[in-house]
């Protein structure tokens, strides 16, 4: 059984509760274990770095800190924390002089990263680690009708370099190769990769109602019954800003966001209600109908 | 190796025009370049395909277009680091910008948003007898920004340009940190506080696509993020934009991890009554369907170590 240091951050906890349990369910049932670092701040999802990168990476040098000592892979549920908690990574390893400099504020605590933590998002972890053969014969319910456009959220697939794409490509569609893996059928659109709008939400709801309502209605368009997305940040405004998306384009979008581990769930028969399918804005009894299971 | 261009055509003489695509086999070797490719079919396929390039070697500026979804130079990319024999390559025109002809884009807006930022050097007090002359280590940090060469790769892929022409945009906001962080330049002040504005360095979303696109390394978005920090600190702090910055270092700072109740309350300030309604309907239909940050925020366990670092960290910046 693989065993991961566990990163939840804030969002599975707090604007997307329903996150938190589908992706323990998952992990569970995978055969991964978890241990939660419940001591680990947050990353500051970028912002924080946009008024002080060098706090930024004092924090998250204290996460990786922190997995070192339990000897442990990092395990992420979100593209956010993913890319943030990567970019900071390469600046640490690739600096041993600015490492000292971070660590000399993590003394007090007793804790020193050495610079060999993994951060890794479930998403990842699930190709990388745990295979998509043993993904599929997990697989008890098909999702064969079922047409999902994957929704990447920034921080999972910029800057590159940080990443690590070079030397694993494969990242750069993961989710298709998940959805397929599956059963699923993949609605791929120009829009997968772009900004879901959520960072500027209370600067300029507009305009990152605007990108709400040009992704979902791309999909849409193409054909999508659902759009599955490994970051709850972009969940929070696809899903939670689509009614506004709705009355600014004047269109009856309701396009279900499923979070990674919701999809990947509902492949694996678990009820949608443990899922917490039931405490989204767009209702997902649609998706439910497709793949057979009851709505919650 | 052969491999396949499939490239979006325009022509604006037709009657109704509309985008079309062509395909064209090209036989390319390891140094045949996106550019070589498309010269290639212009002059022996195709001769109608209307492209813009000059130098062949990322220097003018003018040959960037999506490559397979992305902007990019075309000069500057080689076929096979891209492709395999037998595949197919796609090739748009440069987005947000209005096409004129196939590949060719008009770039107007692009050059508008660059010169409202007032690309020049506005010095103060008298001027001198010969230049105006600034230690080579003040300026070794604009090195970087001054590598644009303005060829409107990172105004294609901008997320916010594509729903918003009003946004000034990366190149424009990169152009525009160059001079604020000029040390020669006198205008910081003005220049700030019409960056803190609507369409300036608030209305950028962090997506990175600036950053990951730009055949130069200029890195739009770190220069954008830069000048929010300098703004915050020259008194522009309360910019929507600003307070949820520092909302969110506070709340940080505090528990640990982030408080998404109070994030928004403390971005647009509990008495602003219009911004607070506005955000009732969303919170109670979310209310409704229990997705909902717990109303009593724990601290993390061992908050404190959290907030030492905050002290120690913040008041040096
Ligand atoms: S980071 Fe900002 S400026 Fe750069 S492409 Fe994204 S939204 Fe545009
Ligand atoms: S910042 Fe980079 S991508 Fe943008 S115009 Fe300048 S060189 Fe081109
Ligand atoms: S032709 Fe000059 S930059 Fe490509």
């Amino acid at each position: 059984m693989a065993k991961y240091a566990f990163f939840p951050g804030c969002v599975s906890r707090g604007g997307c509760p329903e996150l938190y349990p589908a992706a323990k369910l998952i992990c569970e049932r995978l055969g991964i274990e978890l241990e939660e670092l419940a001591g680990a701040s947050c990353t500051g999802a970028g912002v924080l770095q946009e008024k002080n990168q060098f706090l930024g990476d004092v924090l998250n040098a204290r996460t990786f800190a922190m997995a070192e000592g339990l000897g442990l892979p990092i395990l992420t549920i979100c593209s956010t924390c993913q890319g943030v908690m990567s970019q900071a990574n390469k600046r640490l390893k690739d600096d041993p002089e600015y490492l000292a400099k971070v660590n000399s504020h993590l003394a007090e605590e007793g804790l020193e990263y050495k610079g060999t933590a993994v951060p890794k998002h479930l998403l990842w972890i699930i190709i990388e680690d745990v295979g998509l053969e043993k993904l599929s014969s997990y697989v008890t319910a098909p999702l064969e009708h079922l047409r999902v456009a994957p929704f990447y959220g920034c921080y999972i697939m910029r800057p590159t370099d940080a990443l690590g794409f070079d030397e694993n490509p494969q990242r750069q569609t993961s989710l298709e190769t998940v959805i397929t893996a599956l059963g699923g059928q993949v609605v791929d659109f120009p829009g997968k990769s772009r900004c879901c709008g959520f960072p500027i939400l209370t600067i300029n709801e507009r305009n990152s109602v605007a990108m709400v309502a040009k992704h979902t209605t791309e999909a849409l368009d193409l054909g999508a019954d659902a759009m599955v997305t490994p970051c709850p940040l972009c969940h929070l405004n696809l899903d939670g800003y689509q009614p506004k998306a709705m009355s600014q384009t004047q269109r009856n979008i309701n396009l279900p966001i499923l979070h990674l581990p919701q999809l990947i769930g509902l492949a694996m028969g678990i009820s949608p209600r443990d899922l917490g399918l039931q405490r989204h804005i767009i209702s997902p009894s649609d998706v439910l109908g497709i793949v057979g299971a009851a709505t919650p | 190796m052969q491999v396949t261009f499939k490239v979006q055509r325009y022509d604006p003489e037709v009657e109704a025009p509309k985008p079309y695509w062509s395909e064209y086999q090209v036989e390319v070797n390891e140094f045949t370049t996106i550019l070589d490719s498309l010269i290639q079919v212009r002059e022996d396929t195709d001769g109608s395909l209307a492209l813009r390039c000059s130098c062949r070697s990322a220097i003018c500026g003018s040959c960037a277009m999506r490559i397979n979804g992305h902007a990019g130079l075309a000069c500057k990319t080689r076929v096979i680091t891209i492709a395999s024999e037998g595949d197919t390559i796609t090739i748009e025109p440069a987005g947000v910008m209005p096409v004129i002809k196939d590949l060719v884009v008009d770039m107007t807006p692009f050059w508008d948003k660059v010169k409202a930022v007032d690309p020049w050097l506005q010095p103060q007090g008298p001027e001198p007898e010969g230049e105006y002359l600034a230690p080579n280590e003040d300026m070794l940090h604009l090195a970087g920004v001054m590598d644009c060469i303005m060829c409107g790769a990172c105004v294609s892929d901008c997320t916010v340009l594509e729903v918003d022409p009003n946004f000034l945009g990366p190149a424009a906001l990169a152009k525009a940190y160059r001079f604020v962080a000029d040390p020669r330049d006198a205008e910081d002040k003005a220049r700030l506080g019409m960056l803190s504005d609507y369409t300036g360095i608030w209305d950028c979303t962090r997506c990175y696509e600036c950053v990951q696109v730009c055949p130069k390394g200029v890195a739009p978005m770190d220069r954008i993020m830069a000048l929010r920090d300098r703004a915050m600190h020259i008194g522009f702090d309360k910019t929507t934009g600003a307070r949820h910055t520092d909302a969110f270092a506070e709340l940080v700072g505090h528990s640990g991890w982030l408080d998404e109740l109070k994030l928004p309350i403390k971005t647009v300030g509990m008495l602003n009554l219009p911004a607070m309604l506005n955000f009732a309907p969303v919170g109670l239909r979310a209310l409704r369907r229990g997705k909902m940050p717990p109303i009593l925020h724990k601290m993390l366990p061992n908050v404190e170590n959290v907030r030492r670092i905050f002290r120690r960290i913040e008041p040096e910046d």
